[in-house]
Order: C-alpha cells, then sequence, then structure tokens
C-alpha cells in the first residue's frame, strides 16, 4: 500500500525526519510510537503535504503512484486520510456541508457520479451513529467549540464518511476516555478490510488493546528505529524509550 | 474657484427648494474636489473625478432590465442615468404609499431639507444638477406587504447621474426598500447619489442595498437618517462591483428606543475600492446600534471601513455595538479599518473591533486534506466569513440576487 524509503524532510531548514524507511500493506494495522518531538506528526504530515515541510530526500510510492508528487486533495482523494493530533475550528463552515462537497469532488476525481442528498444523508446517518457522534454535532461548524473528545470523534466519523485506503490517526487516542475511547476503536475495526490499512500515532498501549496492531516501530530522532510485535508496545510503556537509546548506541 | 468637471453641465429642473439650491451653488463656489489632505477622504482619492468631462446623458431606456430585477414580486421602479423609465417601471402602486420620480413633483412638493450641503461638494453637485429621484411616501399605520424596488442603471460614456432617493416611512409603517445600482455598457460613469430617510415613530424600515456596477465606474451616495422613537432601520449594503464607492451613511438617531442596524458586505478585486463611511449618532437616551462589516479583499483592490458612533450627553443606557472584519486574498490587497466611538454619556455599553487578517491557512490545509481542491476550500471559508452579514438578510430574494452576483462575478457558487 505505502513504501517510504531514505525519507528526509525539515521545516524552516531544520531536519526532522532522517533517513525513515516503512512499509504499510493491505491489511495490516501499524502502530506507530515515539518520544514527544520525534517526529510522528511530522511524518503524518509530510505523507497529508503539508507545504511547510521540505523533503530533501527519499521515496513514498503510493499504490504505484509517486504520493510526493501530488497535491494535498490529490492524496486524500486517492484515498489517504490523516486524523489530525490537533484538528482545527473552522467557524462558519458546516461539517456535513464541507464533507458532501469533498465526497462530490472525490467523485469526481474518480469520474464517477456524483452522491444525491438522501444517500448522502443515509450515509451520515449510518457513520455517526458508528462512531456515536451526536446527529446536531455532525452538522454544526467544522470542531468549533467541540470537546477535546468530540473533535477526535468526529476525526473518525469523517474517517468513516470518507472510507480511505490508509488512514493515519495522530494520537486520536489523547484525550479520549475509556467509552470514547471504545467508540473510536471499534469504528477502526468496524472499517478495517483487506483493502485498506491504517497507522496508529500513539504514547499509550490502551488504545492497542482495542485495536491490534500487526507490528509497533519506534520513531525516534526522525528514523524507525525499532520493531516488533504488539507486545512491544507494553514493553515501552513499562520501561520507557531510554533501553532502546541504550540499544542503539550499541 | 472653478471645477473642471462642472463646466458645461445644465442646472436642475427639478423643483427643490431654492434656499437649497442657492446653499448648493454656494458650496460650489467655494470649494474643491475633496484631497487626501482631508480626514473624512485620507483613503480615497477622488482627484480622477475632476478630471473627467462628465456628461448629463439623456438615453434613458434599456432594452430589458431582467438581469438587474433583484425580486420579481416587488415594485419597481427604473432609472436609466438618473432618468425614470416610466416604461421599465411598474404601473401599479400599491395602496398606502404614494409614489412619485422628482421629475413630477410640483412646487414645495420636494421636502429635502435634511441633507448636509455646506462644504459637502457631492451632495451639492448632487442637488444643483439633480437628473431625477424618486418620493416615497408610506403612510401612517400602513404595512407593505411587497418591497418596493428602485434600479438605477448607469449607461454610457461619461455619463454623470445625479440621483435622489426621498423617503418618509409614517408612523407605526412597515416597509422594504430594495436597490440596486447597476452599469450597461458604462465607461467611466458616475453615479452621484444621495438619499433622504425619515422614519416615523414606531415605524420599521428595511433598505436592502446591491451596488454592482461595473470596474471603472463610480458611486458616492450619501444616506441621511432621521429616526424618530420607537423606530427601526435596518440597511444592508451589498457591494460587489464598481471601481470606485464610497457609501456616507449618517444616521441620526433623534428618538427614544430606536433599534439602528447597518450591515455591509464587500468582496472586491481586481484596482476596486470601496470605502463605507458610517456614522450613527446617538442623541437620546435607550437606544441600540449594531453594526457589522465584513469584506474581502482580492487582487489590489482596497477597501476602507470608517464607522464612528457618538453617543451624546444625556444619551443614556445606549448599546452600540460595531464590528468589521476584513480578510485579504492577495499581497496587494489592502485595508483601512476604524471603528471609532465618541462617547459624552456614562451609563452606556459600547464595543468596537477590528480585525483584518488572512484566510486561516491551517483551516484550508485541513478542509484539502478532507479532498476539497484548493479553490473550494477557500470558496467555503469566505462564504463563511462573509456569511455571517448575508445571514442578516431576510429577503430570499435579495440573498439569491446576491449569491448569483457572487456566482457571476467570483465564480463563487456558496449554496
Ligand atoms: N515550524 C517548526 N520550526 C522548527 N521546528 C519545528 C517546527 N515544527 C515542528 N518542529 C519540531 O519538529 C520536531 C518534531 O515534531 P513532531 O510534531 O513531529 O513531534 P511528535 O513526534 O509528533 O511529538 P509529540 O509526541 O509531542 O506529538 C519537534 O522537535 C518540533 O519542535
Ligand atoms: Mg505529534
Amino acid at each position: 500500500m505505502i513504501t517510504i524509503k531514505n525519507l528526509h524532510a525539515t521545516i524552516n531548514g531544520k531536519e526532522i525526519l532522517k533517513g525513515l524507511n516503512l512499509t504499510v500493506n493491505a491489511g495490516e494495522i501499524h502502530a506507530i510510537m515515539g518520544p514527544n518531538g520525534a517526529g510522528k506528526s511530522t511524518l503524518a504530515s509530510v505523507l497529508a503535504g503539508r507545504e511547510d515541510y521540505e523533503v530533501t530526500e527519499g521515496t513514498v510510492d503510493f499504490d504505484g503512484t509517486d504520493l510526493l508528487e501530488m497535491d494535498t486533495e490529490d492524496r486524500a482523494r486517492e484515498g489517504l486520510f490523516l486524523a489530525f493530533q490537533y484538528p482545527v475550528e473552522i467557524p462558519g463552515v458546516s461539517n456535513i456541508n464541507f464533507l458532501r462537497t469533498a465526497i462530490n469532488e472525490i467523485r469526481e476525481y474518480k469520474g464517477k457520479e456524483a452522491m444525491s442528498a438522501k444517500e448522502f444523508m443515509a450515509m451520515v446517518r449510518e457513520k455517526s451513529a458508528l462512531v456515536e457522534l451526536d446527529p446536531k454535532l455532525a452538522s454544526r461548524s467544522v470542531n468549533e467549540g467541540f470537546s477535546g473528545g468530540e473533535k477526535k470523534r468526529n476525526e473518525i466519523f469523517q474517517m468513516a464518511m470518507l472510507e480511505p485506503k490508509l488512514s493515519i490517526l495522530d494520537e486520536t487516542d489523547s484525550g479520549l476516555d475509556i467509552d470514547a475511547l471504545r467508540i473510536v476503536a471499534n469504528g477502526v475495526n468496524t472499517l478495517k478490510s483487506d483493502k485498506n490499512a491504517t497507522i496508529i500515532i500513539t504514547h499509550y498501549q490502551r488504545l492497542l488493546d482495542h485495536i491490534i496492531p500487526d507490528f509497533v516501530h519506534v520513531l525516534y530522532d526522525g528514523k524507525i528505529v525499532k520493531t516488533g510485535p504488539k507486545e512491544l508496545a507494553l514493553e515501552l510503556e513499562e520501561k520507557g524509550y531510554d533501553w532502546i537509546k541504550e540499544e542503539m548506541a550499541l | 474657484m472653478k471645477i473642471a468637471m462642472l463646466e458645461g453641465l445644465a442646472p436642475t429642473s427639478i423643483l427643490l427648494d431654492e434656499k437649497e439650491l442657492n446653499s448648493a451653488q454656494e458650496t460650489l463656489a467655494t470649494n474643491q474636489l475633496p484631497t487626501t489632505r482631508m480626514e473624512a477622504w485620507k483613503y480615497t482619492r477622488v482627484a480622477k473625478l475632476g478630471k473627467t468631462k462628465y456628461v448629463l446623458s439623456e438615453d434613458d431606456t434599456v432594452s430589458s432590465i431582467d438581469t438587474y430585477k433583484i425580486s420579481s414580486s416587488a415594485t419597481t421602479f427604473v432609472f436609466v442615468n438618473g432618468h425614470f423609465s416610466e416604461e421599465l417601471s411598474s404601473d401599479e402602486i400599491p395602496e398606502g404609499v404614494s409614489i412619485s420620480p422628482l421629475s413630477a413633483c410640483m412646487e414645495g412638493e420636494i421636502d429635502s431639507t435634511n441633507l448636509v450641503l455646506e462644504g459637502e461638494l457631492f451632495n451639492a453637485l448632487n442637488t444643483a444638477f439633480l437628473t431625477d429621484g424618486i418620493l416615497i411616501d408610506v403612510d401612517a399605520k400602513t404595512t407593505l406587504e411587497q418591497p418596493i424596488q428602485i434600479l438605477h442603471i448607469l449607461k454610457g460614456e461619461a455619463s454623470l447621474s445625479n440621483f435622489k432617493t426621498i423617503i418618509h416611512a409614517g408612523d407605526f409603517s412597515k416597509a422594504e426598500i430594495i436597490q440596486g445600482f447597476f452599469a450597461e455598457d458604462a465607461d467611466k460613469a458616475f453615479a452621484n447619489v444621495t438619499s433622504e430617510i425619515r422614519i416615523g415613530q414606531n415605524a420599521f424600515l428595511t433598505i436592502n442595498k446591491v451596488q454592482y456596477e461595473a470596474e471603472n465606474t463610480s458611486h458616492i451616495s450619501t444616506e441621511q437618517v432621521d429616526q424618530g422613537k420607537d423606530s427601526t432601520f435596518t440597511i444592508n449594503t451589498i457591494t460587489l462591483n464598481g471601481g470606485l464607492v464610497r457609501n456616507n451613511l449618517n444616521i441620526a438617531v433623534i428618538g427614544e428606543n430606536c433599534t439602528t442596524n447597518l450591515n455591509g458586505a464587500y468582496l472586491l478585486k481586481g484596482k476596486q475600492h470601496i470605502d463605507n463611511h458610517t456614522v450613527v449618532d446617538h442623541k437620546v437616551p435607550n437606544c441600540n446600534s449594531n453594526e457589522l462589516y465584513k469584506g474581502v479583499i482580492d487582487e489590489s483592490a482596497t477597501a476602507v471601513f470608517n464607522g464612528k458612533v457618538f453617543v451624546r450627553k444625556d444619551a443614556q443606557k445606549i448599546n452600540a455595538f460595531q464590528s468589521n472584519g476584513n480578510v485579504l486574498m492577495s499581497d496587494n490587497a489592502s485595508v483601512n479599518s476604524k471603528p471609532e466611538l465618541e462617547i459624552y454619556a456614562d451609563d452606556v455599553k459600547c464595543s468596537h473591533g477590528s480585525t483584518t487578517g488572512q484566510l486561516d491557512e491551517e483551516a484550508v490545509f485541513y478542509l484539502r486534506a478532507r479532498g476539497l481542491s484548493e479553490k473550494s476550500a477557500r470558496k467555503l471559508m469566505v462564504s463563511a466569513f462573509i456569511g455571517d452579514v448575508l445571514d442578516k438578510i431576510e429577503n430570499e430574494d435579495v440573498l439569491n440576487f446576491t449569491h448569483k452576483l457572487l456566482k457571476d462575478r467570483f465564480a463563487w457558487d456558496f449554496e
């Protein structure tokens, strides 16, 4: 699905990603953990096409296309989805209005017919139920006045609406209470298929109790420095990252 | 002093008050065009108006008004270059209101003594060379079911229209006036417009004003409004085209318990320049005024907002709210925004604010990351921004017409 090779990226001349390699196949769930400032969100932003970052080296192949050559919207239209660590509030822009525009622009891009209002509303009902998002929130301004947890749920709602191939969830679990965590996990698990894949960026093992990853990676200082099975997450939570630093020094 | 643009213009034949005419002549004889050294004209250059050789065009008809009709149900009066077009206007006038072009008024019928002429060159020009205008007199205790629509079309090269609207809203009356200003093959034309509006006790008057002239036309208008007690006055000014546009809105709140709503939306591109100057003068206690102006300025266009609120001594218990927001869509776009409060009473609630910025790029990125094109993302954000003002327009026809113009001019479809 996605193959990242030797990715280097800078912001304001400062190198953040320093030769990152990662391959994710369809049907897989990958967790990325790592200390604050390691570059996890940077990776997510670079993949989504944020223009503040400059890719200085490396390649990213997304299902046979050169991801780095595409505009942000085309990446989304090709099936890349990023659940933001800090979802922005957009006063005056209604959640479902913009989603409808998004879905229809994606359909147009793929040469498909626009979705009817009826079909769309049925989908809104189905998907908001899936993530137990109050339908009133679905029609309000994007994230405006939402609580932290509501914002995260709204991200998963949008993911459910857009049915992406590859979802990157950047700390979607932070700020969620236990119930919300279960709901979000349930959403991700329900949407999981052998045709899509998920990258979960997290600091906590608890989300991974609900969403079982196939691989856990440690991102440290701009690189993936260790990859292991789901048990690695437990070990990281218990022992922190110092032992990895020591391992690396060897 | 002689002003070049006045040469060869024939004085008005409208039967205005003799004293008014004399005072207009006096102003024209003793004043020059405003310069940017004058505080009120600091950011708006009108020198080029003085250099244009205007003609009082006799061309008084257009082939169709279909594209200019803002409301299809309104009683419509059409003026081309300021001249009344009987054939394009409605022939039936609803009950409870008398409406007449000024050219059909007898001596003494036109009560136009509200306008400040002293030192106000454009008002004086309007008076001394008045082309025509309209007098609307809404009877007391009358509610007009349909709006009255005044369409003004500038046409031809260097045409000058001096146009005047007089509105008397009788006590306990309720009415809506739609004003549309358009241009048709109008090169360097100039609409110089005045309005004198008197709102009676407990009357409701709403004006929806849509300005959609051309990129090389000029438009200067002054609305002089007197609000009687317990009245509600609302004016929504939507400016979407016009090379140089200056709107002076002077509201004198002279009766207690009044509500005044001033809303404005302006979207500019090219080299357009739009200047909204508003004054709300709270002379008496217990009144509310709300002012919301928002602008989106693209390319090398410039906007000016100057909003003054006076709260006079003894005008206690005034709530005055004023806000101006601007979004700059390009590096060359600019805005000068100056909200001003002058308060001489102590028991008042007043607030004002002004913001100017770019669109939130984080939000644009967020929307694009969901699959929206950059253009759609910006469009959505602009529409959300300006939507606050458009939401104030209650008349669906005016709103739909505005959306259509936005689509025509900016290819923005806000549905
Ligand atoms: N505009 C910027 N200019 C300079 N440095 C920046 C800029 N933006 C981010 N950085 C730096 O990039 C590094 C990586 O940040 P990033 O947000 O990717 O970390 P992270 O792994 O997601 O951390 P966290 O766990 O706290 O979310 C940090 O050291 C951060 O300070
Ligand atoms: Mg992060």
